[in-house]
């Protein structure tokens, strides 16, 4: 496991980097169900997110954590409840100061600099940052002309993390981008992350990944069977987690 | 850059492909709605030069069976028939569609078969006879059946030699829907007879060891005539320029051309158009 | 078997004279089989597209006729061309029948359906990857349709060369619309059908030989281009 002592080794901010908090938080969910046939998936969950923190998302497989971000985020819509965000519904102006990264990124079939490219063109006046600028904060610097299918792994993700960012979104979803990862990639996206959430960006993160989630959250949602069993400070939930499940969760015993 | 260059090249090439020979229906040019045995024997191509060079008139020739020549050329998509079917033709005269129709030229249909000759009826003259003897030998008998000139003799024959097909057909007697040269191909494949006109014959390629078996039977005589389409009914006819190429096929000077067309020595059309019939 | 033999020693024979009336064969055969395959690019390409990445009532059933379309007889498009296009037919007063026109028509309705299906899938492949982060994105549909097809453009042109293959391989339809008129609408098919019917089926099989080369020139120039801008520019 990597030490917090060289996560803190990530590339120096701008001044007053660290921008405005979003106009999108808090983000208020109220009795948010998602039904697939008969079954409940997501059940009555009532959340709120405000800003300036990384919420880590925990739970077992099939808890329902990429439900939930998939919500939040748009991609699907709920079976009943609601969602807002910074008191706006979840319309296509809000979608859009969104972005998302998966865990097999899904790159274009162009070059590292054209898949940036391809996100900046998309919404006018959202050209904050040059692709050199994107890139070199990914380190993908001389990699800009190559095909992005060809990258390594790693590469990959970094690249999917700087199109996420190119357009400076407010809130970023992660569903475990490091899943398939090996620890010096795993750290160079969680340097990504770190630098988003100082420039401003909220991010929630889904990982099954306990150290990671030790280094980098400022705060906790802990998943169960489609429920939040818990929403706490990051120390507190590692400290003296409340629920059972979150207990045998950490301990690396089997939940049910 | 050098991405853009390939790109252009590509299309430079093949804008270039697509204008290439670029054909079209020259101004002073006619369609003949034919049969096969003229085009297949050469005989256009010794011909259409000739009375290219004397009026600069570009004939295109569609070569397909007697019935479908006819049926096209009653859906006016031609100016001038060029078949081997008295009968017929003198009825698409009747009906209005041929202004007229004039002979022109003649050979004579001939039954080939393979050197062992089943059926025996090898040096016979009696195309008639001959059949019947097929017949009584369940020997194989290759047939166009595809309502060309060559078919509608060949089944006048079976007519007179009282043969009933019906129960023959897929049996011995194969039918083979296709035109001269597909049924010649399909006989010599299968060993089996097949009648055919000597123009097709003496110029077909695949002959194998075939011979011929039958020939000289005044029954065995192959009319072609020539038809102008009629412009009442098809008024895109090209009435001037048909009548100029029919005119100069039944000339002293199409005639002979004609006559001198010879393969490996032998005459394949005998012109005997009437003076003085156009 | 001497024909194979033969056919080889013609064949080559012939491609080495460069004979005029075979040029002029072989220039008639790709310009009229390239035509039909860009007009059928342009529209079977786009209800492709648009079957690929959409989803509707009945698109099952499209899509199933879409596939069965493939298998159009060629003769019967050239019997439904002649029909319209014949002085008789609706179309006749155009004048197009017996040209490389009528010809261009029936290989473009031969395999626009083929166009249309086999890009289709590979839209919809494409679309089955994107489609996520599209939506992520908020991609508008007539950027998500632009993106997709220039991302899949070698794929596509694999597909185009499909329909360029069965086109200039096809004699059913154009004999029938073509006529196989010297010096007018003779393209290679029409020639072979020719060849074989007078017999010369040594000739008929080397005019195959050419044909078939002609196909692997056409394929490996398409080939070579797209390694070239694989190599130089994006994947």
């Amino acid at each position: 496991m990597l030490e917090r002592a060289q996560i803190l080794d990530r590339p120096a901010l701008a001044a007053g980097a660290r921008e405005e908090p979003s106009a999108l938080l808090p983000c208020e969910v109220r009795g948010l169900c998602f039904k697939a046939g008969d079954k409940q998936l997501i059940g009555n969950i009532d959340l709120t997110l405000v800003a300036g923190q990384v919420t880590i998302i925990l739970g077992p497989n099939g808890s329902g954590k990429t439900l939930l971000v998939r919500l939040l985020h748009g991609m699907i819509e709920p079976s009943s409840g609601e969602i807002s965000w910074g008191g706006m519904p979840l319309d296509e102006a809000t979608r859009k100061r969104q972005a998302m990264v998966f865990q097999s990124p899904v790159l274009l079939r162009r070059s590292v600099a054209a898949n940036i490219e391809f996100v900046l063109n998309l919404h006018d006046g959202s050209k904050l940052q040059t692709v050199e600028e994107i890139l070199h904060m990914a380190g993908l610097d001389d990699k800009a002309s190559q095909p992005a299918r060809l990258l390594s792994g790693g590469e990959r993700q970094r690249l999917a993390m700087a199109r996420a960012l190119a357009t400076r979104p407010d809130i970023l979803f992660l569903d475990e981008p490091t899943a398939s990862l090996d620890p010096a990639s795993t750290l160079a996206i969680e340097n990504i992350v770190s630098l988003a959430c100082d420039r401003g960006t909220k991010i929630i993160f889904i990982t099954h990944d306990i150290g990671q989630a030790r280094r980098l959250g400022d705060e906790v949602i802990f998943m169960h069977h489609g429920h939040i069993l818990e929403q706490s400070p990051a120390k507190r939930f590692f400290d003296s987690p409340s629920s059972t499940q979150a207990q045998d969760y950490l301990a690396g015993r089997i939940v049910l | 850059m050098y991405r853009t260059s390939v790109l252009k090249a590509g299309i430079a090439v093949a804008v270039t492909v697509m204008t290439l020979s670029a054909p079209t229906l020259a101004a002073d040019s006619i369609i003949v709605q034919s049969t096969t045995s003229t085009q297949n024997s050469g005989l256009y191509k010794h011909l259409l030069p000739v009375f290219k060079k004397k009026t600069g008139i570009q004939v295109n020739v569609v070569a397909v069976g007697t019935g479908q020549a006819i049926k096209n050329a009653q859906n006016c998509d031609g100016d001038v028939l060029l078949v081997h079917a008295k009968a017929s033709e003198e009825k698409f005269v009747k009906v209005g569609y041929g202004v007229k129709r004039s002979d022109l030229m003649y050979n004579d249909f001939i039954i080939v078969g393979p050197p062992a000759d089943p059926a025996k009826v090898g040096g016979m003259k009696n195309a008639a006879g001959a059949l019947k003897k097929i017949a009584a030998a369940n020997a194989l008998f290759a047939s166009r059946s595809d309502n060309s000139g060559t078919h509608k003799k060949e089944v006048r024959l079976w007519k007179a030699a009282s043969v009933d097909l019906k129960n023959a057909s897929g049996k011995w007697y194969r039918e083979t829907g296709s035109g001269m040269g597909a049924t010649l191909n399909a006989g010599v494949g299968m060993g089996a007879y097949v009648m055919t006109d000597r123009a097709t014959w003496i110029s077909y390629k695949n002959k194998g060891d075939y011979k011929i078996q039958v020939q000289g039977d005044k029954n065995l005589f192959n009319q072609y005539g020539v038809i102008l389409v009629n412009p009442k009914k098809c008024p895109a006819v090209k009435q001037a320029t048909g009548q100029k190429f029919i005119d100069w096929l039944v000339s002293d000077e199409g005639q002979k051309t004609i006559g001198d067309y010879k393969l490996g020595g032998k005459q394949l059309f005998f012109p005997n158009a009437k003076k003085g019939q156009s | 078997m001497q024909n194979f033999a033969e056919a080889f020693t013609l064949a080559f024979d012939l491609m080495l004279s460069a004979d005029d009336d075979l040029l002029e064969i072989i220039g008639l055969s790709l310009r009229v089989s390239l035509m039909a395959m860009a007009i059928s690019t342009l529209i079977g390409l786009p209800i492709g597209a648009v079957i690929g990445m959409s989803r509707f009532r009945g698109r099952g059933a499209t899509i199933i006729l879409l596939n069965a379309l493939m298998g159009l007889p060629p003769v019967v498009v050239g019997l439904c061309v002649y029909l319209m296009l014949s002085r008789a037919g609706p179309m006749g007063w155009m004048g197009l029948l017996y040209t490389p026109t009528a010809m261009i028509i029936a290989q473009s309705i031969l395999i626009t359906p083929i166009i249309a299906a086999l890009s289709r899938q590979v839209i919809e492949d494409l679309h089955n990857e994107y489609a996520e982060q599209f939506r992520s994105l908020c991609v508008p549909p007539g950027s998500a349709i632009a993106a997709l097809l220039w991302d899949a453009r070698y794929g596509l042109l694999t597909v185009a060369l499909a329909g360029f293959g069965r086109a200039v391989a096809e004699v059913g339809a154009v004999i029938i619309v073509g006529g196989n008129i010297e010096h007018l609408t003779r393209v290679m098919t029409t020639a072979i059908a020719l060849e074989t019917s007078k017999g010369d089926l040594a000739l008929a099989l080397a005019l195959g030989i050419v044909l078939l080369s002609i196909a692997l020139l056409v394929n490996a120039a398409v080939m070579g281009l797209r390694m070239t801008a694989t190599r130089f520019s994006y994947a």
